[in-house]
């Protein structure tokens, strides 16, 4: 198999995910099929594989599109960061719209497409290219008479692109049960994509499958992908979990008496951390004496939080001795709120690795993650959080993520998720004598010697302090 | 044949920006290919007899001049493009079908009128 790979010269697409799962690209010199439904993200995957081409691999493309106009393009495409403009004024990027109109156009005899043909050879040879994009030619079905002439000269112009041995994209819609409306993966059979759009429970989520990709290995799953701010991003796959380096170094919890607690010296540097607790016992504090310390020692931190703005965690932390304003001016530290509801949680996960790769920081923390499965721990959140915990192990990065449990299963569901960390705390608050106490206490913390003792805790001012047993 | 039909627009070039009757047809072509010779054959023919003295005709070889295709937003070879009169009128093929021909340049109505 890997000898076949190696015959089959690729040209990768530059979208990021999308080589991994393509391994290395779509087939170099040949047509691949792109298709889905009305407003999957054909045209901007069609199109970001060419602006890709130009700026990183050095080969100009050709886009004709035959239903957006030149000008309705670029202003779409330049709304996702690509100088478009630009790309074209240096002659990278060459675009030809093929406005196609029935009522003007009447068949008198015998005819062929020649004219495309042309046109689109112009357009190659005025860049250079190596790249085309074909959006979407079966809207010359609509246009044009006589079906049987236009499928003919469909054959042709597939064969006339591999001769021109440009890498091409030819977008189709989907109809039904058929990939394309007129079939056109009879013609083009070497790599096929196909893009989804469902929208369930109001939130939409977007996924590409590798239906065919002859002569190669290619990923078979549906993935699922995101229109970011700056082009499609396709969610990498699962990396496995035993491929990550384990450290033996140490980091602090930022607080001296929970060190002491983890052998002495906190957590390990690259694990991860899980803090649950029902509401108010304290799990935003410890995730924020963590991050300061990480803070105060260089280190850079991006903080998730999925209830609270930026000012209202500095507000409070202030409250408790922790002033994390000094931090986000020092630049060290990253408040990032993103409203659990707001997107899916693709989008999250997104938005997480993203914000990870741009600001590399050696902590993470999420607070909390329960916002994500609201009681209810389904499937699909446990892998993405797998996936996520993965991540930050792959990345050396040590994570907090704070679980908001509720009094009535403080053990129950969390066990199915507590799998996936390293290091379980566990907050409480208990009613003793009419009096409110704090206990902290650690449920476990795999490779180290840790003390089994229940501890109970105060909030200050001074942040949390630990009372002597 | 290409100098013939340019000496044909020649010669008429001038009576068209006196006379507003005047038709002005473009011819798209590529290359000396059957349809395109007959295409042009018959194009003649039709206008010799319904407009005879009243027209122009420009032969627009796109193998030679690619560049042009784009601005008549050309696809199909044979295309015939009524530029004047208005409106705009585009039809294709080798133009074999005379009486579709008629129809789609709006020739026969306007033809018998005058």
């Amino acid at each position: 198999m890997s000898e076949l790979v190696k015959l089959l010269p690729k040209s990768p697409t530059g979208i990021e995910g999308l080589d991994e799962i393509l391994y290395g690209g779509i087939p170099k010199g040949r047509p691949t099929l792109v298709c889905g439904n009305a407003g999957c993200g054909k045209t901007l995957l069609a199109m970001e594989f060419l602006v890709r081409g130009a700026t990183q691999f050095d080969e100009p493309g050709v886009f004709m599109s035959f239903e957006e106009t030149e000008h309705d393009l670029i202003q779409n495409i330049e709304s996702l960061g690509f100088d478009l403009t630009d790309l074209i004024a240096r002659k990278k990027i060459v675009m030809d719209y093929v406005s196609v109109d029935l009522e003007e156009i009447l068949e008198t005899g015998e005819f062929d497409l020649e004219g495309l043909f042309i046109r689109l050879d112009h357009a190659i040879n005025s860049v250079g290219a190596k790249r085309v994009v074909l959006d979407t030619v079966e809207t010359l079905f609509s246009g044009l008479p006589n079906p049987l002439i236009l499928r003919t000269e469909l054959r042709r112009l597939f064969h006339w692109l591999k001769d021109k041995e440009v890498t091409a994209i030819i977008t189709g819609e989907r109809e039904m049960e058929k990939l394309t409306r007129h079939g056109l993966e009879e013609y083009i059979s070497d790599c096929v994509i196909l893009l989804d759009h469902r929208v369930t429970e109001q939130i939409s989520t977007r996924r590409l499958r590798v239906v065919k990709y002859r002569g190669s290995t290619h990923g078979t799953n549906e993935y699922p992908f995101l229109i970011l701010e700056d082009g499609i991003w396709v969610m990498p796959i699962t990396t496995s979990y035993l491929e990550h380096t384990v450290s033996v170094e140490r980091v602090s919890t930022g607080i001296s008496q929970l060190d002491s607690m983890l052998g002495g010296k906190g957590y390990y540097h690259g694990s991860s951390i899980m803090v649950a607790g029902t509401s108010g016992t304290g799990k935003s504090c410890l995730a924020a004496h963590f991050a300061e310390a990480a803070c105060m020692r260089g280190e850079r931190v991006i903080y998730f939080s999925l209830e609270e703005s930026p000012d209202q965690i500095i507000r409070n932390m202030r409250s408790i001795g922790i002033d994390l304003q000094v931090q986000v001016e020092n630049g060290l530290l990253q408040l990032v709120s993103a409203h659990s509801s707001m997107y899916n949680l693709e989008m999250h996960l997104a938005t997480i690795y993203k914000a990870s790769e741009q600001f590399q920081p050696s902590i993470v923390v999420i607070d909390h993650i329960s916002s994500y499965y609201l009681g209810d721990v389904r499937i699909e959140v446990k892998a993405m959080l797998l996936r996520l915990v993965n991540f930050f192990k792959t990345k050396g990065i040590t994570a907090m993520l704070s679980n908001l449990v509720t009094d009535r299963n403080q053990f129950g569901h969390n066990e199915s998720i507590s799998t996936l960390v390293d290091t379980y705390l566990q907050l409480r608050n208990l009613e003793i004598d009419g009096e409110s106490k704090r206990y902290l206490n650690i449920l476990k913390s795999r490779g180290m010697a840790h003390s089994n003792r229940t501890r109970e805790f105060n909030i200050t001012d001074q942040g949390i302090v630990l009372l002597d047993v | 044949m290409a100098d013939k039909t340019d000496r044909l627009t020649e010669s008429t070039a001038q009576s068209s920006e006196a006379s507003p009757q005047i038709w002005n047809l473009r011819l798209y072509v590529a290359g000396q290919t059957p349809k395109s010779l007959a295409a042009i054959a018959n194009l003649k023919a039709i206008c010799e007899t319904h407009l005879q003295g009243e027209y122009t005709i420009e032969v627009v070889d796109l193998l030679e001049n690619p560049q042009l295709a784009s601005g008549d937003q050309i696809l199909a070879i044979p295309t015939l493009v009524r530029k004047l009169p208005p409106p705009l009128r585009k039809i294709i093929g080798d133009l074999s079908n005379t009486e579709r021909v008629l129809v789609g340049l709006d020739m026969k109505t306007s033809g018998e009128k005058e």
